[in-house]
């Protein structure tokens, strides 16, 4: 089976090493598909329905369509013509400058018959609620799962020492992409379709969109250089592909359709809420004896979303009902780490509360009843380093020096992913003057994917990653999947030094015959090859010998170089201002597990940027819909709060190297545990446990004074 | 955003001549931070827009007998400049923690007197409302969380400025110009309630601007300062926020002036705090009285009764402050 070398061989991966492409990020010479403006180029805009619930009875586009720059108006693009969340796209306008695509989207009049609508969770759970689906009741028939049934589980509470019975929540949390959801698209006069997409996934896009347009798959093109975020909502082609798609063919010219912010935090997308009503049980000596979860969540027009209970630790028997409750309100999409932020918040919260109620340390609490050996290891080191000694035993009792109203406490929680790498093909080219190009159908989602494809390379033919062009973004390269799940680099790793491999080998056999020794007493390092004895071929002599033509070699995924499977803890410092009810996060401790790492610098910047999110999700951002205008109250960034640099803390991130697991991907795991850290942290500062996320300060303060 | 016509004045004279009655006709740029939303979003489709930041007469800032600061004045000059210090230390206070340092830039003193609600309903063209043309306040019984807990009613949105309720501790008036000459009006008229002036904030007509403010002297033992309270520290409006100047006779206080703001549809002045602070000396129980008494007359709506202890909080500590 194939396998890495070791870690204290490699000259490149492992070690800290910035992106290939920052300085084109930071001087702006990188394009965005929000950059892309060619020459005769059409700009598209979306009139969205401001109705959550409403039947779309006729368009007046007289007044658009007059407005100077105007060209196209499409008004079929809803097809049931049934509104159901405020935002939906009803209406198309292509022009030919942004403003004036913007401002007639304003001008296109729509009459609609509104209809009553139930906003959120609550509101669709009421009794004579609206009902979202005709036909259906809002709360969907529930999904259980258990381990044991449940007179088990009522038995075992029965025999507990303790059990805390209480009630979580979650918020509905958008994605916030900086660069907004959208696509240039080019329908070419032979019906080629050139598709440049703000998207995790060319090839996904690619095979899904050649069915919403009607289209052979290999009549389409999917690039993407660059893009601005996506955490999972950009996994899938979007309407406004075929909306823009429409355009141009019908216009002949490229059409750009970026939504707008609004639009963005609307309709692109979100994390389920939800409600989480968990009782849990333990015997005397603190180890887990039941568990039981009644839960709901919302996930827009259509059911959807899940919450991974029982969360990360060992219960004998326990009981999950789910029901998924629809709305009028906008789509769920896949959000970092799908259902796994809302059932560690209940769970490690619950487990902190089992841990005061039998007067055991959390951290102690969690040793006990954690069966993964990684995490172990993870929670001793973790509280280590956030100096969890100096944690008050007793909630409430440590303040601020010099500063009796502000309030410091410590809390801990778990994290945990596993989804393993697949299906990726790549091919590489080394030319006769020394240069080297390497293809892969992946593509870089922030996170640096980039940048390791050309390290992988260098690596393996002892070159620099400067040496190396590392070629991604483009269906016209092979096959790769997309960028979720943390999977990337468990796929894309692989492949890449599969492919490398066979380049090596070739040029091995080829120093070898130039210096008349065995292949397997040459090596690649150093920008040579050099045999054991001393003999040496410099790079570009050794390519050379490749002959006149560039020599292509093909690679893909093969087993061995990666697995699954990331355990994680976090620890979390606040300071709670009683006076305001401000939770200040000081420090946060990320215990990241991720195999052999490739490189530390963007994977500590994966991480800090999860802890981050979670910490944004944990105290501020929170989708505030408005049950009498049916719409989000708060669809921009002043008012959908998000952490910014003054909300960030000292972050140490602490990479457990375990290189003989191959190639994990660490992605989603860092933003799980901590809204959960977070409120832990809370109530050993303040003695008051917050069940509701986010944790801002009217909620923080209002708890205070009760 | 609807076209429109863009005039550069050099002098008042060209700026009220290019200015109207209705603001449907005209409304005057400086820095933008506001209007250019308010444009975006369609709240406001004028036929010209004036740019007034050519005008010299609007610059300056003096410290004679008080302080005269020109409308153009930068937020972030506002808050670097040495001579805001000393009894004027609430103004640069509330300066510097305004908005973010590409706002503070580009942010007039008289613009941010002058700036609109920041009510989601008021600033969504779907939800017109009683200060946009609508029929009602969408807040009274929607999400109002930011909204009033004091002079509510019709309208419950609160004043967003940071600076209004710094310059009102200081007894501040702005000046006025209009095309048939200028008039001085104090701060504390110069913002309406919504149950006085419904569809505007201020007296301020179409075809005025604000020239100047003025602060007069301080009064020999004042000290002042101003307290923010906002959900993000890198770029918020004040969930409440509170400016006191005092006037202190050794450890005792001569007078107080405490304004609010974020909590009312004007700069709320506090009068029952500052009668509590009157005479006394300015210590634990003293401070304790002033800052119950500043939320005595609060009424909450649904989901800002938070606001209540929040800014008796913020009073307590400002005075602390001040006591220290």
């Amino acid at each position: 089976m194939a396998q890495w070398k070791p870690l204290d061989e490699m000259s490149i991966l492992g070690k800290h090493y910035p992106r290939v492409d920052g300085p084109a990020k930071v001087s702006g010479r990188a394009k965005y598909t929000h950059d892309m403006a060619p020459e005769a180029c059409l700009f598209a805009c979306l009139v969205s329905s401001p109705h959550a619930a409403a039947t779309i009875e006729r368009f007046d586009t007289k007044e658009a369509e007059s407005i100077p720059g105007v060209v196209m108006i499409l008004t079929d693009i809803h097809r049931s013509g049934n509104i159901a969340y405020a935002g939906e796209p009803v209406a198309a306008v292509a022009a030919t400058s942004p403003d004036a695509a913007q401002y007639a989207a304003t001008k296109v009049r729509v009459r609609y018959q509104k209809k009553r609508a139930a906003v959120d969770l609550d509101a669709a759970m009421e009794e004579g609620a609206p009902r979202v689906l005709s036909g259906r009741e809002n709360i969907f028939p529930p999904r259980e799962r258990g381990e044991g049934n449940e007179a088990d589980v009522e038995q075992a509470f029965a025999s507990s020492k303790a059990v805390v019975r209480a009630e979580y929540r979650t918020q509905v949390q958008t994605h916030s992409c900086l660069e907004t959801h959208g696509s240039l698209v080019h329908w070419g006069e032979d019906d080629t379709v050139t598709i440049w997409d703000s998207t995790q996934g060319v090839h996904s896009v690619r095979f899904q969109i050649a069915r919403m347009l009607e289209v052979p798959q290999n009549k389409i093109r999917v690039i993407c250089d660059y893009m601005g975020g996506g955490f999972g909502s950009k996994l899938q082609p979007g309407w406004y592909t075929v909306h823009a798609a429409r355009l141009s063919r019908e216009t002949k010219m490229p059409v750009r359709l970026m939504l707008d912010r609004s639009q963005e935090s609307m309709i692109a997308g979100n994390r389920p809420d939800s409600l989480q009503k968990i009782r849990i049980g333990a015997d005397d000596a603190g180890k887990l004896t039941a568990f039981s979860a009644e839960t709901y969540c919302t996930a827009g027009p259509s059911p959807g979303g899940n919450i991974a209970h029982p969360f990360v630790y060992e219960i004998p028997v326990w009981r999950h009902r789910h029901r998924q409750v629809v709305t009028n309100a906008g789509p769920a999409r896949a959000f970092r780490a799908p259902g796994h932020p809302q059932a560690c918040f209940a769970m490690d919260c619950a487990i902190d509360e089992l841990a005061h109620e039998l007067g055991i340390d959390p951290v102690e609490m969690r040793l006990l009843n954690d069966p993964n050996p990684t995490r172990q290891q993870q929670w001793k080191q973790g509280a280590e380093r956030i100096g969890w000694k100096r944690r008050s035993l007793k909630p409430g009792q440590t303040s601020t020096p010099q500063d009796p109203t502000k309030k410091r406490g410590f809390g801990c929680a778990a994290s945990v992913w596993a989804v393993p790498g697949r299906g990726t093909a790549a091919q590489l080219t080394v030319f006769p003057d020394g240069g080297v190009e390497v293809r892969c159908g992946t593509q870089d989602i922030g996170t640096g994917t980039r940048t390791i494809v050309a390290a992988i390379v260098a690596e393996e033919l002892g070159l620099r990653i400067e040496d190396v062009r590392p070629l991604i973004g483009d269906t016209e390269y092979p096959v790769s999947v997309g960028s979720g799940g943390s999977m990337t680099m468990p796929s894309v790793a692989p492949a890449i030094k599969n492919t490398a491999e066979k380049a090596r080998e070739k040029l091995i056999a080829l120093a070898a015959e130039r210096l008349g020794v065995e292949a397997d007493s040459v090596t690649l390092a150093d920008r040579a090859a050099k045999a054991d004895g001393g003999g040496r071929v410099d790079w570009t002599t050794l390519c050379s010998l490749l002959g006149s033509e560039p020599q292509t070699f093909h690679g893909e995924w093969v087993q061995g170089l990666s697995s699954a499977g990331v355990a994680g803890c976090q620890f979390a410092e606040v300071e709670v201002d009683t006076l305001t009810g401000r939770v200040r996060v000081i420090k946060v401790v990320a215990m990241g597990d991720c195999g052999l790492v490739l490189d530390r610098l963007t994977t500590e910047s994966q991480i800090n940027g999860g802890v981050i999110q979670g910490l944004s999700y944990a105290l501020y951002e929170d989708r505030l819909m408005d049950a009498q205008s049916g719409r989000q109250i708060n669809p921009g960034f002043e008012t959908y709060k998000i952490a910014g640099a003054l909300e960030t803390p000292e972050i140490e991130v602490i990479l457990v190297d375990e290189p003989e697991r191959g190639v994990l991907g660490i992605g989603e795991p860092p933003s799980i545990p901590t809204a959960a850290a977070i409120a832990n942290a809370i109530f050993n500062a303040t003695g008051v446990r917050l069940r509701e996320l986010p944790m801002t300060p009217d909620r923080v303060l209002t708890a205070l004074e009760a | 955003m609807n076209p429109f016509e863009y005039i550069e004045a050099q002098s008042l004279d060209e700026l009220h001549d290019a200015l109207a009655s209705t603001w449907d006709e005209a409304v005057i740029l400086a820095g933008g931070t506001d209007l250019l939303d308010r444009l975006k979003e369609q709240l406001l489709e004028p036929k010209r827009v004036v740019n007034i930041k050519r005008i010299d007469a609007l610059r300056g800032l003096q410290n004679g007998s008080g302080l005269t600061i020109g409308a153009l004045t930068t937020i972030a000059d506002l808050a670097a400049d040495d001579r805001v210090a000393g009894p004027y230390r609430v103004l640069s206070e509330a300066a510097s923690v305004i908005a973010t340092p590409q706002l503070r830039n580009m942010g007039t003193v008289g613009g941010n007197l002058c700036q609109r609600p920041r009510c989601w309903y008021y600033r969504s063209k779907e939800t017109p409302c009683l200060k946009s043309g609508g029929a009602k306040c969408w807040a009274y019984e929607g999400r109002n969380k930011y909204h009033a807990i004091f002079g509510g009613g019709p309208s419950y949105i609160v004043h967003p400025s940071d600076l209004a309720p710094a310059l009102q501790s200081l007894d501040a008036s702005v000046v006025i110009a209009g095309a048939n000459g200028e008039r001085t009006v104090p701060l504390e008229l110069f913002f309406q309630l919504p149950n006085e002036m419904l569809p505007r904030e201020t007296l301020l007509e179409a075809n005025e601007v604000v020239t100047r403010v003025t602060v007069p002297p301080a009064a020999p033992g004042t000290r002042s300062t101003y307290l923010k309270f906002k959900e993000l520290e890198s770029h918020d409006f004040a969930v409440s926020s509170c400016a006191a100047t005092l006037v202190m006779d050794g450890k005792k206080v001569r007078s107080a002036r405490i304004v609010l703001g974020g909590v009312a549809p004007v700069p709320w002045r506090a009068r029952d705090a500052e009668s509590a602070l009157a005479g006394k000396t300015l210590d634990t129980g003293a401070i304790r009285a002033a800052s119950e008494a500043a939320v005595r007359d609060a009424s909450p709506l649904g989901e800002n009764a938070f606001k209540i202890p929040l800014t008796r909080n913020l009073v307590r500590r400002a005075l602390e402050s001040l006591a220290s």
